[in-house]
């Protein structure tokens, strides 16, 4: 008895201590977004977000990047990890080791590579942020990867398949109708972390030179800290709201396999 | 190169074979499914891959040459290196053993309880998400004009600042980059911790055990393969780490990844445009080290347990 509530005391130290640790820059960020001329309370900062256009504009370009992205990741990887199981058990290790490759290539050596490329794709496809797609879907791979190969692992692929094109379907048929609804919250856990990675990222659309979310924050800070710490607040706290329900996404897939 | 769009577009129409039975040998048609995805990655992570290893081994005009990699030895590039390892290792061994320690409190709470859901989602946003948010996050804390800063001048009459501006220098990115390193170390080791049966603990109680010879005996021994392996996985996240360095760090250049910005925003002597890619290929060099001693680990322990 006597080492349960020695357990209990040092579980509420650990806890208070580090709690504190990580939520006063929460609060600090709070109360320097709110200052006001002379010590007095304001909400400037956070209504001139909206009104802030270069600000706008990059949030834009962020949201549409993480739709597009989150997108292209699918297309590629969902289908052909699917055919892989069927039919190309030898592509296995190679998909693999491809997927999880950007994890011991720091973005900022892949910057470095991508930066000539680039001139190519804006050469040829304009200089749209939009672009930044492709550098992102190689970004969001291992995480993406990871997910739909736990949720593929979840489901008798094989057998589904097979009954499916006894019954005449085609293999479009079988991957849109069979195989996509089967594994679709391992798919919608794959966007939702795809997307609070685009929408966080910084350091290959800051050094190819596009305007996002986060190098818009960082050059507004030059000049006003009070507008990019109240963006950066809502940022964490965006990427809260999706990881929070992303945490009960994962909980309902363990429930219908119990279920089952 | 800039087929791809077009390859990745155009397939679930075009490379869908229509006959051949699930089973046998796979037809030229089947590999053309793996097509689209080979190129893009192709394209898009295995060539800028290639051209900064191989980059690393050319001099302006593209001749063979090991200049790039020895300067990596000398002056303020290796200074830099030397200072990147440091700051990793360092904040690698606090954020493991604060990490643990959260781990615990949250791994014997209520596995479907608020507390652990909290954390954990918060780790999430802060291991992979946080960048330059967190940079700001810090200014407003512990900054010139910061929360803290302010209160301890004011009311405890501490000026943080005093020494020097370490927030923007190596102390500072030590004490921000544990905001990332000890919520990484949760995410990592929480599995860990989960893998531990209650009925081990009941069957050392029973034995007569007490908590320090289950941790001693049972808990421990299970957990230093773990604990390694994530302590290495921080320290190779914080070596990669770029973003929220660079949003602290606007002047000079203490660490690699800022070098690699230096050499990407045009501070490019002539006749060193290369040394950007050497420096490329030694983060990338100690990035796998870590890594494959992570794997050996890994592998050294499947065979015990077995």
């Amino acid at each position: 008895m006597g080492s349960l509530v020695k357990q209990r005391v040092l579980r509420t130290i650990i806890l208070l201590i580090l709690g504190v640790y990580f939520i006063l820059p929460l609060i600090a960020m709070a109360e320097f977004s709110t200052r006001g001329k002379g010590g007095s309370r304001s909400l400037e900062s956070w209504t001139s977000i909206v009104d802030d256009e270069g600000l706008m504009e990059a949030l834009v370009n962020s949201l549409l990047l993480s739709v597009t992205s989150a997108v292209l990741m699918l297309v590629l990887l969902v289908p052909t990890m699917a055919w892989i199981r069927l039919r190309l058990p030898q592509l296995q290790r190679l998909v693999e080791f491809l997927c999880l490759l950007p994890l011991a290539i720091p973005a900022i050596v892949l910057v470095v590579g991508m930066a000539p490329l680039y001139a190519w794709v804006n050469f040829f496809l304009g200089d749209s942020p939009l672009t930044l797609t492709f550098a992102y879907t190689i970004l969001v791979l291992p995480f993406a990867y990871r997910a739909v190969d736990a949720g593929l692992a979840a489901i008798d692929l094989k057998t589904l398949a097979e009954a499916a094109r006894s019954l005449g379907a085609s293999w479009f048929t079988v991957l849109w109708k069979i195989v996509v609804p089967n594994i679709r919250v391992a798919l919608i856990g794959a966007s939702l972390l795809s997307v609070a990675l685009v929408l966080g990222e910084f350091t290959i659309a800051s050094l190819l030179n596009f305007d996002t979310l986060q190098v818009q924050v960082n050059l507004l800070g030059k000049r006003n800290a009070g507008v990019s710490i109240a963006v950066s607040l809502l940022c964490l706290l965006f990427a809260f709201v999706l990881l929070f329900a992303l945490s009960y996404v994962g909980q309902r897939r363990r429930q219908t396999v119990v279920e089952e | 190169m800039t087929s791809v769009a077009p390859v990745a577009a155009a397939k679930p129409g075009g490379s869908t074979p229509k006959k051949g039975g699930a089973a046998g040998r796979p037809s030229v048609a089947a590999w053309l499914v793996a097509v689209p995805f080979l190129a893009f990655v192709g394209t898009f992570l295995v060539y800028p891959t290639v051209l900064v290893l191989f980059g690393a081994f050319q001099d302006s005009n593209g001749a063979f040459t090991f200049d790039n990699l020895t300067t990596l030895f000398t002056g303020v590039v290796f200074d830099a290196f030397v200072r990147s390892i440091e700051l990793s290792a360092l904040t690698a061994v606090i954020g493991a053993i604060f990490g643990a320690l959260l781990t615990w409190a949250i791994a014997v709470g209520n596995p479907d309880g608020m507390l652990r859901r909290t954390v954990v989602a918060g780790s999430g946003v802060l291991a992979q998400f946080g960048g330059v948010p967190l940079a700001f996050a810090f200014l407003a804390t512990v900054g010139f004009e910061g929360l803290v800063t302010k209160f301890l001048r004011d009311n405890v009459g501490i000026d943080l600042f005093a020494g020097s501006a370490w927030l923007f220098d190596l102390p500072g990115l030590t004490l921000v980059y544990t905001f990332f390193q000890i919520p990484l170390m949760v995410i990592v080791f929480l599995p860990a911790l989960d893998g531990l049966r209650p009925q081990w603990r009941e069957a050392n109680a029973s034995l007569g055990g007490t908590s320090w010879t289950y941790w001693r005996h049972v808990g421990g021994p299970i957990l230093t393969p773990p604990f390694l392996g994530a302590l290495l996985l921080l320290f190779a996240n914080a070596f990669s780490a770029y973003a929220t360095a660079a949003a602290l760090v606007s002047q000079g250049s203490p660490i690699v990844p800022l070098q690699i910005r230096g050499f990407l925003t045009g501070e490019v002597v002539l006749g060193q445009e290369n040394l950007g890619k050497a420096l490329g290929l030694g983060m990338v060099i100690v990035v796998s080290i870590a890594m494959g001693v992570n794997v050996l680990l890994q592998k050294r322990v499947a065979k015990w347990v077995r």
